[in-house]
């Protein structure tokens, strides 16, 4: 059996292994997703997002314990930081989700981004594909620990959960662009620590003055001691039925593989550039002309697509 | 180029994570991806994350003595998963006597106190599958 077809039987190992596959773009992995896609899309995509040590991890695995009282088959994707200098990582958000290891009906994986931004790794929106074919029927997408601008989740989850702490600023924070922008429900953790309610009130506010028609909720929980995380999933449940009832759940899933297409385009003409010995050496060459100021960069990229036309 | 992916794990009921965390350290500055899992890691743990984790390296490390049981317990795990190609090592407080037992076992090194870091992260890039 290749690898696809036991994928669909449920193999755990070749569920891994095409993930690797997608992770280390290894030759032939695209015909492997072309063969999968069609059959994917039943899974239900839920981005858990948030600061470094708010919590994410912890509060991904008592939801996941919830939904696997109700027999749901679950994947997990979590990522952590790519050291820039030595490409190194330490990925240890299993560290908080030791009960859910050896449950049969849960995938975990981590993953280190790999130098890309965003809050995800290039890999992710792939590894949601090869999970969803391996019939998982919720995939929990959580980021990097974010600071103000990683909004990428939102592009690849169906519901984005914002996960966020007292203490971390006051209601100017709050209102900025970014991050804050982007939870369909927002969960303040930590909920027993002193301002836990003021950053709710705060957030509230924030998400008072939006004029859109999904109002988020805002609910004080905390997830090492599991307090109202189950209201907490009660209000996801809540985004996933205005999705549904509206039209929005097409729509927004259309953008999202738009989004997800038009990064295709933009690593394979990357790729014609790194990848062919000529096109690099013309890349080199231009770099130290337009370092010398004897070329500009516009001039050069304009170069270097019309030696892509060729 | 694919950054080797390792497995760090403590089996058992020692709590004491310095030296695993030393070692992952090491190995993220050594370029590699470094999953790491905690405290007190049963045996179907440790095995289920490699597998799901797709590592190419399980490093365990103990020191509560109960190595000749846990370390071989590993090893027959993973041949029942048809995962014994993935490099498996050891470290800790392991006696000498102790580590022809463990080699016959499935632990392909172990690694006892004093061993230079770089000793460690050459074995693993030396042995994990091509």
């Amino acid at each position: 059996m290749d690898l696809v077809e036991r994928l669909f039987a449920g193999d755990k190992r070749a569920c891994a292994r095409l993930i690797s596959h997608v992770e280390n773009n290894v030759n032939g992995v695209n015909e492997d997703l072309k063969k999968i896609y069609k059959e994917t899309g039943k899974a239900y995509v839920i981005g858990i997002t948030g600061p470094p040590g708010s919590g994410k991890s912890t509060l991904t695995d008592k939801l996941v314990k919830l939904l696997r009282k109700e027999d749901k088959k679950i994947g997990i994707i979590a990522v952590d930081p790519t050291s820039p200098f030595t490409g190194g990582a330490i990925l240890g958000d299993r560290v908080r989700m030791g009960d859910l290891n050896t449950d049969s009906g849960v995938f975990i994986r981590s993953m280190g981004a790999r130098g890309h931004l965003g809050g995800l790794s290039d890999a992710t929106s792939a590894a949601v594909t090869v999970l969803d074919a391996y019939g998982c029927e919720y995939i929990f997408l959580e980021t990097v620990g974010v600071g103000q601008s990683e909004v990428e989740v939102m592009k690849s989850a169906d519901t984005t959960l914002m996960v966020m702490v007292p203490g971390l600023g006051d209601d100017i924070q709050a209102i900025k662009a970014g991050v804050m922008e982007i939870g369909n429900v927002f969960a303040v953790n930590k909920s027993d620590r002193d301002g836990a309610k003021r950053t709710k009130r705060e957030i509230d506010m924030m998400l008072d003055f939006s004029k859109k028609d999904w109002r988020p909720s805002v609910t004080l929980v905390s997830a090492i001691k599991d307090e109202n995380v189950d209201v907490l999933l009660e209000k996801i449940f809540e985004h996933r039925d205005y999705l549904l009832e509206s039209n929005l759940y097409h729509l927004e899933r259309k953008a999202n593989v738009k989004n997800e297409i038009l990064s295709l385009v933009r690593k394979e003409i990357m790729e014609r550039v790194i990848n062919n010995d000529e096109k690099h050496q013309l890349l080199e060459d231009l770099s130290h002309k337009v370092a010398l100021r004897i070329e500009n960069p516009y001039t050069a990229s304009e170069i270097i697509i019309n030696e892509l036309k060729k | 180029m694919r950054p080797i992916r390792v497995l760090v794990a403590k089996p058992g009921l020692d709590g004491h994570d310095r030296g695993a965390k030393v070692i992952a350290r090491a190995l993220r500055d050594a370029g590699m991806e470094v999953i790491y899992t905690g405290l007190r890691q049963t045996v179907d743990q440790i095995v289920n994350a490699a597998i799901e984790e797709d590592v190419d390296c399980i490093a365990v490390s103990i020191l509560s003595g109960a190595h000749n049981t846990l370390l071989p317990k590993i090893s027959e795990k993973l041949k029942e998963e048809n995962a014994e190609d993935i490099l498996f090592i050891g470290g800790g407080v392991i006696p000498d006597d102790d580590i022809p037992f463990l080699k016959e076992n499935g632990v392909s090194a172990i690694f006892t106190p004093g061993t230079p870091t770089t000793v460690t992260i050459d074995y693993i890039k030396t042995n994990v599958r091509k």
